[in-house]
């Protein structure tokens, strides 16, 4: 039987793939010259189907459907809305660039691997989960290489593939040795089956480890970043930055859902295995970062020291709190608004880039004279990325690590805090450029940055969102943390 | 309800900034006039706050609360006491003299002021203003954090464009880095605080009114007292974690020097007392000898550092490290006296700093040099700085009837009673002191003008002599009627000293 709910808890999805399908009927109808207005319909399309689902899709009760295979409750569903709203974005900064945005299947990729990334928020089993993964990763892999002329982004393509192929081998290898211990594949019965203890500790970990390869690859934590800034250099601008967004993003609802419903209080040593990790993802990030002279790179170890700040919110779990709640809560709430920040850096690199054709951060000289708005804009996604008020990423930092002095964690929170000291350097050191180094001749008035309109609708709303966040958190915090409750 | 003159005055500069962003470019002295207008109405604000803030009431007034984030206890919680009202008045003042003087002159043979991009100049100048309203006025410890970043972070910015080309850029990043670490290492220690706090008594909030009955240990009060005090005593240039701010001042243009050395020091002196003193009162007690000793050595060799600097803006610098240790040292005696003086001397020291910083801009603009030796004679060529700077000079002495010496007779007696030989020792600064200030004023003012620059140093600005003539008459009345501002921080001392336990 099909009921409603059924129906429901995947609304999202089959919206998408409704869109999908009519992108691939209706494009080639389009002519040629026309063809970036798929990017309208795409971005259009995602906000119709937020809309709906907002209407329509809202989950009640926790339940699972589907045969055990999804998971309807709050946590996928606001994941399942930022990674829309993500789509939205990528797919209006697709629009304006010649190399992807004037062929449909551009669009059409986008919206498989967001098919993926909706479903892994909300699988609530190991195959659907896998399934969910290739579906996200896959289409990403294409999307990466998808210049085909340029060296580089065939590069990335090619490296990126390997490296998730290997990572997504090991990580079956786990969920494998998974079932054949505990004999069921479902996250939400794995609990018990893991608590009773039939598992020997060595064993478990192992496995949690293999596992944990897989994920810490989707969302870059160190040892498995390697390929991270090579990809977000070589693939087209707004590829890098849905998958330093949307993907992370989807890696890190995963890590939560796994992690904390299907194997909650594991261990303390397995926490402080998690902590120690994310120690040295923020320092290993913040340290590379401040060598860089790629702006691309240099956000690209920047979201490698993001996601080790995230890993806190990860680590400060545990039953015995007062806000139990607040470690899973401050992760969601830290991705929406590192999300908003990061992709209107991609952005903006992308809408500059455009123009100039140049990437390093020593082009950047000047562009606060050629165009004041796109600099204001990326001093507050640089801000934000700083974790400085009124911006969203202050308030993020602060609830993480709130969340990991609540459960004792200070070492790593001073960890944390001397990484955002670093981060404010190489941060403000762009801004440096951005604002006050010149052009080699001071003739930024004849080299103007105009903006497109994808551009400005596209950058306008992530700057206000980045500031709303920043500023009106209430109401962002009260859906991270009902999102998070329902993990409970 | 009543009108929300707290939050209206926190946010105005900051409206005002984001209305400033939309005017064309090119606008420039509309800019200035909306820039000018919106520091007016500020600056009227805090007057009416500052003369209609009831002394026989006392507490916290104008109260404003608004639950931001009830779930973690996040409210937007204003409200002045007498220790903070007058530094809303300090920073309104500032605030209104920076963009007279910033106003500048658009004749290409003086380009004083702001002339290249004054529209960001002052949205940034705006935001920083509004972030230091936000943290006096707030009695909610994460929104503090949350203005107090904002304070901090513009001023990377106003220093790195607008400033003195030769070091800016260093200074600005070292004055960035060394304010953004004191104030997380504060925010650690607010957190463990917050947590602490729901250990004891199950309460979740940031609410600082909250927190004073928290009940911390003395060991916890004894460990966290330290990071939370330290962290944001290093905006107030405690020695020796002042060594950013000489060198920014000196790099930052005219008024972002004024907000610099006039009101962000005194942000940081007074987090350090609202967070550090007030919500962990033993651990004030038991670490008070070692402020004490910082904030003596930061006196008398701020003093001396200043005696032998050649240049005007390395001299204020250091003497602005000299006079926030005799704020601090009257911090650390904890007794009414000394507390009483450490407020008067922030407001004291703050308008005083920034006539020096605008004088010595007004100087520069025109004469193109800073340097005490290559300067003279300035008083024919601009009689109102000179007299401004004199007058400015014999409050940094302490001289009776100015406002200096209502402040720093009291921070003395106070360390007197607490330990005489801090009191001796820092008492050698009034003396290098004088003899600094009396230097410069006779070779900068009096002596003969060089050959150099004659000819084509001319006079200041209408509105540069509004902008001293005010400034100087705060600093006379506050030093002829006492009664103006001592009797109000004396209620907000009393605050204090309630948490300190008696005395």
């Amino acid at each position: 039987m099909f009921t409603s709910t059924m129906f429901a808890s995947i609304l999202p999805e089959i919206l998408i793939l409704v869109l999908a399908i009519l992108i691939l009927v209706v494009e080639p109808f389009w002519k040629e010259e026309k063809r970036r207005n798929v990017g309208w319909f795409t971005a259009g399309g995602l906000l119709a189907a937020m809309i709906v689902s907002l209407l329509f899709g809202q989950p009640g009760e926790p339940t699972t459907t589907l045969g055990g295979m999804v998971r309807f409750d709050w946590l996928g569903f606001f994941f399942k809305m930022l990674f829309m709203f993500a789509g939205a974005a990528t797919a209006l900064l697709f629009m304006d660039n010649e190399k992807i945005g004037h062929r449909g299947e551009a669009y059409l990729l986008l919206l498989a691997s967001l098919l993926g990334m909706d479903l892994m928020a909300s699988s609530a089993d190991l195959v659907m989960l896998y399934l969910a993964i290739e579906t996200t990763s896959i289409p990403l892999y294409i999307l990466s290489g998808f210049m085909l002329a340029d060296n580089k982004s065939t590069e990335a393509g090619f490296k990126y593939l390997l490296f998730g192929a290997l990572a997504s081998t090991i990580m079956l290898y786990g969920f494998s040795l998974v079932f054949g211990f505990t004999g069921t594949t479902s996250l939400y019965q794995l609990a018990d089956m893991l608590q009773a203890g039939n598992l020997p500790l060595v064993t478990a970990f192992g496995v949690l480890a293999l596992v944990l390869i897989g994920l810490g690859f989707k969302v870059s934590i160190v040892p498995f970043h390697f390929w991270a800034p090579d990809v977000y250099e070589g693939a087209p601008t707004p590829v890098s930055g849905f998958l330093s967004t949307a993907s992370k993003a989807a890696g890190f609802s995963v890590l939560v859902r796994l992690f904390f419903v299907a194997f909650p209080n594991f261990a303390e040593s397995w926490t402080l295995v998690l902590a120690v990790i994310s120690a040295i993802t923020m320092t290993v990030g913040n340290l590379l970062a401040l060598q860089q002279t790629n702006i691309k790179r240099l956000l690209a170890y920047s979201s490698i020291a993001h996601a080790g700040y995230t890993m806190i919110g990860v680590v400060a779990f545990s039953k015995e709190l007062a806000i139990r709640e607040l470690g899973a809560a401050s992760v969601v709430f830290y991705l929406a608004a590192y999300i908003a920040t990061n992709m209107l850096a991609f952005g903006i690199v992308m809408a500059f880039s455009r123009v100039t054709g140049l990437e390093e951060i020593k082009d950047f000289s000047g562009m606060s004279r050629r165009n004041p708005w796109l600099a204001l804009m990326m001093l507050a996604a640089f801000l934000s990325l700083a974790g400085m008020p009124p911006f969203g990423g202050f308030v993020a930092k602060v609830f993480v690590f709130a969340a990991g002095v609540q459960a004792g964690y200070v070492w790593l929170v001073v960890v944390g805090i001397i990484n955002s000291i670093i981060g404010v350097y190489y941060y403000l050191n762009v801004l440096k450029v951005v604002y006050l180094y010149r052009m080699p001749n001071e003739d930024e008035g004849n080299h103007p940055v105009p903006l497109t309109r994808p551009y400005v609708i596209a950058l306008a709303v992530l700057a206000i969102g980045v500031i709303l966040i920043g500023t009106v958190f209430a109401p962002w915090f009260s859906w991270s943390d009902a999102a998070a409750l329902t993990l409970f | 309800m009543n009108f929300p003159v707290l939050s209206v005055i926190t946010f105005t500069p900051m409206v005002a900034a984001l209305i400033i962003l939309l005017m064309p470019a090119q606008r420039r002295n509309e800019t200035r006039a909306v820039a000018l207008a919106s520091a007016t109405f500020a600056l009227i604000l805090s007057i009416w706050v500052y003369f209609s803030y009831d002394q026989a009431a006392a507490g916290y007034q104008f109260v404003e609360k608004y639950n931001w984030l009830p779930a973690l206890g996040i409210s937007l919680h204003f409200g002045v006491d007498g220790m903070s009202a007058p530094l809303v008045l300090l920073t309104g003042v500032v605030m209104f003299t920076g963009v007279l003087i910033s106003w500048g002159d658009e004749d290409p043979h003086v380009k004083a002021g702001i002339q290249d991009r004054p529209r960001e100049f002052f949205a940034f100048l705006f935001l920083l203003a509004g972030g230091v309203f936000g943290v006096f006025v707030s009695l909610d410890l994460f929104m503090l954090f949350f203005f107090y970043e904002i304070a901090v972070f513009p001023m990377y910015l106003l220093i790195a464009i607008w400033g003195w080309v030769v070091t800016r850029e260093y200074a600005a990043m070292k004055l960035t880095l060394y304010l953004f670490i004191g104030s997380v290492v504060s925010l650690v220690g607010a957190l463990v605080m917050y947590w602490m706090q729901y250990k004891n008594t199950g309460i979740l909030s940031f609410d600082m009114l909250v927190m004073e009955n928290a009940g911390f240990s003395q060991a916890f009060q004894n460990l966290w007292f330290l990071p939370v005090f330290f962290g944001f005593a290093v905006l107030g240039g405690i020695w020796p974690f002042h060594n950013w701010s000489p060198d920014g001042h000196v790099a930052a243009p005219t008024a972002v020097s004024m907000f610099h050395a006039g009101v962000l020091m005194k942000l940081g002196a007074f987090a350090a007392l609202r967070v550090g003193i007030m919500l962990l009162p033993q651990g004030a007690q038991t670490w008070s000898w070692l402020i004490m000793t910082f904030a003596g050595i930061a006196v008398v060799y701020g003093a001396y550092i200043a005696f032998v600097q050649t240049d005007m803006k390395y001299m204020i610098g250091f003497s602005s490290v000299s006079h926030m240790g005799l704020v601090m040292l009257g911090l650390s005696t904890l007794n009414p006296t000394g507390l009483t003086g450490a407020g008067v001397q922030m407001f004291s020291h703050g308008v005083m700093t920034a006539l020096f910083f605008a004088v010595t801009g007004m100087i520069y603009d025109r004469a193109h040099t800073r340097m005490i030796p290559e300067l003279g004679g300035m008083m024919k060529i601009m009689p109102f700085a000179g007299v401004g700077f004199i007058i400015g000079g014999l409050v940094s002495m302490g001289m009776p009837g100015f406002s200096g010496f209502v402040a720093e007779f009291p921070i003395f007696m106070g360390v007197w009673q607490k330990q005489w030989l801090v009191a001796v020792v820092a008492s050698i600064s009034i003396v290098i002191t004088a003899a600094y200030i009396m230097m410069n004023i006779r070779k900068v003012f009096f002596a003969e003008l060089p050959e150099k620059l004659e000819g084509h140093v001319g006079d200041i600005t209408v509105l540069d002599k509004v902008a001293i003539v005010t400034l100087c008459i705060l600093m006379i009345s506050i030093g002829l009627f006492p009664g103006l501002m001592v009797p109000m921080v004396q209620t907000g001392v009393e605050n204090i000293l309630r948490l300190l336990g008696g005395a």
